[in-house]
């Protein structure tokens, strides 16, 4: 049986790169909070780890002619929503930077998480490579 | 690993912010500040805000790895308009700026917006340190990954 470092981590890396990722998007919303017209973003999360799910799962089509479509890169990059303001202000910015900033600071945690299984995981390889 | 952008992003808020600051503090300090003319007489300043565009900035890839256009890359300071609310005409024929007629012109500085705008503008300045502090916070961990 051979032992993959892509199969032994996970989901979680992917988990940790979709994080950071939608770090960015907040951070974004945050900065534009004041910009008129400015309108917030978010990714679907769900959507992100299904086709992280799908991509380690091996369910993917191989190319065995040039012709063939390549469906690797095409499906590799998630979509970015536009959130549905509670409250919209007359400048046109829908923003809502206390409920941004929860998120954001969610998102963190939710990275520590990740974070921490994945580096549970090394630990554990570390452990089994060692023999201790 | 972009988590390299998101002190890009709070830092151009920053800026945005403490330049809104400054524009404040510049009316505030002018708001007295009394001409004999209409075209000489100060007028409050406000910048406008723009959000950056990712794809501007690298035209090869788009956003962050996403399918769209993708996320912004953090605020700019597109311009500074002078506000055009009315000048207030005073008459004090005692003052060394008035004119033949006796009036002087006082800005259209409203202090109490501005004081208002101040206290937003310091708030949002606030909200992305803490972006960045996270956004540092975020980093140190990654860079400890796998130690034991």
């Amino acid at each position: 049986m051979a032992i993959s470092l892509d199969m032994a981590l996970g989901i979680h890396q992917h988990a940790l790169q979709a994080r950071v990722q939608r770090a960015e998007v907040l951070a974004n919303n945050l900065a534009n909070a004041d910009t008129p017209g400015y309108k917030a973003r978010d990714v679907d999360f769900r959507a992100m780890m299904a086709q992280a799910q799908g991509q380690i799962s091996g369910m993917q089509m191989t190319r065995t002619d040039d012709q063939h479509m390549d469906t690797s890169a095409a499906p590799g990059a998630p979509e970015l929503l536009y959130r549905n303001p509670h409250q919209p202000s007359i400048d046109g910015n829908t923003v809502d930077s206390q409920m941004e900033q929860s998120l954001f600071m969610r998102n963190a945690m939710d990275f520590q998480a990740s974070f921490q299984f994945l580096n549970s995981k090394f630990a554990g390889l570390t452990k089994a490579i060692k023999g201790e | 690993m972009s988590l390299g952008n998101i002190f890009d992003i709070a830092g151009s808020g920053m800026t945005a912010q403490s330049l809104r600051l400054n524009t404040t503090a510049s009316n505030i300090a002018n708001a007295e500040t009394a001409s004999s003319s209409i075209d000489s007489t100060y007028r409050a300043r406000k910048p406008v805000f723009a959000t950056i565009q990712q794809s501007l900035l690298n035209p090869g890839q788009a956003g962050a790895g996403f399918a769209s256009e993708g996320a912004g890359a953090g605020v700019r300071v597109e311009g500074i308009v002078e506000s055009d609310a009315e000048l207030q005409m005073r008459y004090e024929p005692s003052h060394p700026a008035a004119n033949e007629d006796g009036y002087v012109f006082y800005p259209n500085v409203n202090v109490v917006e501005e004081m208002a705008d101040m206290m937003s503008s310091s708030r949002s300045f606030q909200m992305n340190v803490d972006v960045m502090n996270t956004a540092k916070s975020m980093m140190q961990r990654i860079l400890t990954l796998g130690q034991q």
